[in-house]
């Protein structure tokens, strides 16, 4: 560290800053202020402010509610799933295992295929007729499922694509953290008899804490802005009741054309954000080595 | 196989049993792509079949050539990969600077600069792309490759910025020193000593970036609706949408634009990981 002219760090840092104000700090100020008006398609060049009237509409209307239990389903299975099964992944792809590599790289496929390929892709395969998922339910004698035309299923099919899509990031990244664990803490464990649990629960799992925490945190906030999954596949369908809160606000907007009542359904997730995002900085409090 | 591959106090059973449930998974995983390729290698007369085959006996390459002769393809790649090498110039330029001012000096509002950076990235895509869209609206930047990268930047940024100060952390301060003692100022220091030592790890930041704007699709469907100038994932996205007439040429074209990014992904996935777990790497 080194001083020369006072200005110097910040200069580096303006042109990075401005981007983000400009994308994310006016964006949210603007926003805030539309939530207030009536701005439609028709009103685009002329809104009128209603008050509260935008949000009179959200609270009124039963759907709030329904959406949001429905969110946090999305977000907590996912996210469940995540990490139990990126974690028992990780647990085994640490040991001594010939081929073990191939199986890592092949278990990366769906976070290094773009997104929206594989959620069209899962599209196709939930096509009742031709749909290879129908297809193999079929083989082991299961009746077809109307995935893409009944709403609760249609949900559950997305959650399934959303864990498909996620496991694998935590599988990777727990997959480092076990990789930190110095090995001598399981040698004296060995040498007091431990069992292959006891190891887990008193060493592996204590030791993961510091990374799982923040990641856990992360996905979270991942899922719950996850707006690809959802809108992609109930594009062009009539599933009105799989909508969670992030994609309800995108089909206000850019389906519906309610920019007013979109912007305040907007701060509405934003105060449930920035609810939660106290633990994200709580979380990340752990990194203060960094700064 | 020789036994002592294996760890010590694994019976032959549970072996048998990782492998069985890692073979599996493999299959879960695997097996989406391979039912696209599948699909690409159908003729177009027999596209609908109840069958699992994957390569299928009448197979053609019909559909990739489809992909070239029917569809703008071409032209969808070419706006992709304009908005995407825009993205990655910008972006990483900036974020090096930026992650340069946060390894290297110390002043006021700087942990809440690097907190904000990271804040950023809780806001839904959705919660902030109306109000951008408006005001791109009102500025007359719909239809525009610039009005798609600026987002892509704000979307970038956060994490090449984190990722390239953990890397400028690893780099010895006293080789920067020796550049000022000879008399070089910050501007020739960055770009002639700091630059060239992190090209790894510009690498990653660069893969990142073109990967957010190759990949991205919510904000390219909201802002570009002129049809020569819509990228990639909002051209497929369109295909999917005629799903009776189009299955196979989608998987085609599917395949030939995820392929290449998912080996550039492979490649880069170690030092990726490092990155997203903030600084959690020295070295």
């Amino acid at each position: 560290m080194y001083q020369t002219k006072k200005w110097l760090p910040y200069a580096y840092v303006l042109p990075s800053l401005l981007i983000l104000l400009l994308i994310v700090a006016y964006p949210l100020g603007y926003g805030f202020n539309l939530s207030f008006t009536n701005m439609s398609l028709n009103t685009f060049f002329n809104p009128k402010y209603i008050g509260f009237e935008n949000y009179k509409t959200i609270f009124a209307n039963g759907e709030l509610l329904s959406i949001f239990w429905r969110t946090i389903v999305w977000t907590v299975v996912n996210v469940f799933f995540h990490v139990t099964i990126g974690l028992w992944l990780a647990l085994m792809l640490n040991r001594k295992l010939p081929g073990k590599n191939i199986f890592r790289v092949l278990l990366m496929i769906p976070w290094a295929i773009p997104q929206y390929i594989a959620v069209l892709t899962w599209r196709g395969m939930y096509d009742f007729q031709y749909g290879a998922v129908n297809i193999i339910l079929n083989k082991i004698g299961i009746e077809p499922i109307a995935w893409l035309t009944n709403s609760q299923w249609t949900f559950i099919g997305a959650i399934i694509v959303n864990i498909w899509l996620g496991f694998p990031f935590m599988m990777m990244v727990i997959l480092a953290g076990l990789q930190s664990i110095p090995n001598e803490l399981y040698e004296s464990a060995d040498i007091d008899g431990a069992s292959g649990w006891q190891r887990l629960k008193n060493i592996t799992l204590p030791m993961l804490k510091p990374i799982i925490t923040p990641m856990v945190v992360l996905g979270t906030v991942w899922t719950f802005n996850m707006v690809n999954v959802i809108i992609i596949l109930v594009q062009n369908t009539a599933n009105e009741k799989t909508h969670i809160l992030v994609t309800q606000v995108y089909r206000s907007a850019f389906t519906y054309f309610r920019y007013g009542y979109a912007a305040a359904f907007s701060v509405v997730i934003f105060i449930l954000l920035a609810l939660f995002s106290n633990s994200f900085i709580k979380a990340s409090k752990g990194e203060e080595g960094v700064y | 196989m020789k036994l002592e591959s294996f760890e010590k106090r694994d019976s032959l059973l549970k072996v048998i049993a990782i492998y069985a449930v890692l073979v599996l998974m493999c299959v879960v995983t695997v097996y989406p792509m391979l039912n696209v390729l599948s699909i690409a290698l159908r003729p177009g007369s027999r596209l609908f079949r109840s069958t699992l085959e994957i390569i299928p006996p009448d197979a053609t390459l019909e559909n990739f050539k489809r992909v070239f002769t029917e569809l703008s393809y071409l032209t969808w790649l070419k706006n992709s990969l304009i908005v995407g090498v825009w993205t990655t110039m910008v972006g990483v330029l900036v974020s090096a600077f930026a992650g340069y001012a946060f390894s290297r000096y110390k002043f006021a509002g700087k942990r809440h600069i690097m907190t904000g950076f990271l804040l950023t990235q809780i806001f839904p895509a959705p919660m902030l792309l109306l109000p951008t869209y408006i005001l791109l609206t009102r500025f007359k930047l719909m239809n525009s490759y610039i009005g798609l990268i600026i987002p892509y930047l704000a979307a970038a940024i956060p994490f090449c910025a984190w990722t390239a100060k953990g890397f400028f952390d690893s780099i010895p301060f006293s080789l920067e020193e020796s550049a000022y003692i000879d008399g070089a100022g910050p501007m020739k220091t960055f770009f002639k000593i700091i630059m060239p030592l992190s090209i790894p790890a510009l690498g990653v930041i660069s893969l990142f970036a073109f990967t957010t704007a190759w990949n991205e699709y919510i904000i390219a469907r909201a802002i570009l609706t002129k049809k020569d100038l819509i990228t990639l994932p909002v051209g497929l996205v369109n295909l999917m949408g005629q799903f009776n007439t189009h299955w196979g040429v989608y998987s085609a074209s599917a395949i030939l634009t995820s392929i290449p990014v998912m080996i550039f992904f492979m490649l880069m996935s170690k030092f990726m990981v490092s990155g997203l777990t903030l600084g959690g790497v020295k070295g």
